[in-house]
């Protein structure tokens, strides 16, 4: 896995690209973790570039919202493949991320 | 034709052999023809599952174990046993529902969940060590 940042106005967007596994997942929530430190308030998690999430993944995005929001911000997301989007619906995280089709429709949605 | 593919790897216990192991999988299932959501999703997801149990909680990350993973893969079903070195757990009582509303927020307990999601049928047994069977029929 490898993950770009990018900064849209007070939007920091994180690009996944490949796996978001048990081997890989700390890199994620500590580059996350590193802007929220810095400032971060929203953060969009873009996934158009990604293969598989398994179980640690889903929990590192838990996670992670679940600190952005106690800051005053939020974590956000892109961009799921229908595998993805699977997942979501069967772990029900569907009801607790705000998912957007596009990174353009996310990044109005903050 | 497809082929049948039959593999039998031993490895040390780290995670990041993970991700070259469900590579290999993957490959012998699309030679068998598996559907495409299949070997995008529920082999590669669910593997990813019994690898990371058996290497964080069954060996619990312990130097100098190793993890035992064999593959039977058919036109008509894959078969994976997954064995660690550990004394094994109660695949019904560890399974929880990470859908309720006390669950839904928590970092963890969806590895088992999802395992038992995305394949036919999960067995746990004892064989030499302690083992996790997941088949999954060809669609």
């Amino acid at each position: 896995m490898s993950l770009q940042v990018i900064k849209h106005g007070d939007v920091v967007v994180v690009e996944v690209d490949g796996q978001l596994i048990v081997g890989n997942r700390q890199e994620l929530k500590q580059r996350v973790l590193d802007e929220a430190e810095a400032g971060a308030r929203k953060v969009l998690i873009d996934f158009a570039k990604a293969g598989y999430i398994d179980s640690s993944g889903l929990g590192v995005l838990v996670s992670l919202a679940k600190r952005l929001r106690e800051l005053g911000g939020d974590l956000r997301l892109a961009n799921l493949n229908d595998d993805l989007q699977t997942l979501f619906e069967l772990t029900k995280l569907d009801s607790l991320f705000q998912i957007a089709d596009t990174r353009e429709r996310a990044l109005e949605s903050f | 034709m497809a082929s049948n593919a039959a593999l039998d790897l031993r490895f040390p216990s780290d995670v990041q052999q993970i991700e070259g192991i469900v590579a290999q999988v993957v490959r012998s299932c699309r030679a068998c023809r598996f559907a495409g959501r299949q070997l995008s999703l529920n082999v590669p997801v669910a593997l990813t599952e019994a690898l990371s149990n058996a290497i964080l909680r069954g060996n619990g990350e312990g130097a100098g174990k190793h993890v035992r993973l064999r593959a039977d893969v058919t036109e008509l079903r894959l078969v994976l046993e997954v064995e660690d070195e550990g004394e094994g757990f109660d695949l019904e009582a560890c399974t929880q529902d990470p859908t309720t509303s006390e669950n839904l927020a928590r970092e963890d307990g969806r590895g088992l969940f999802l395992m038992r999601s995305l394949m036919d049928r999960v067995e746990r047994f004892r064989g030499d060590g302690n083992v996790v069977r997941l088949t999954l029929l060809r669609r």
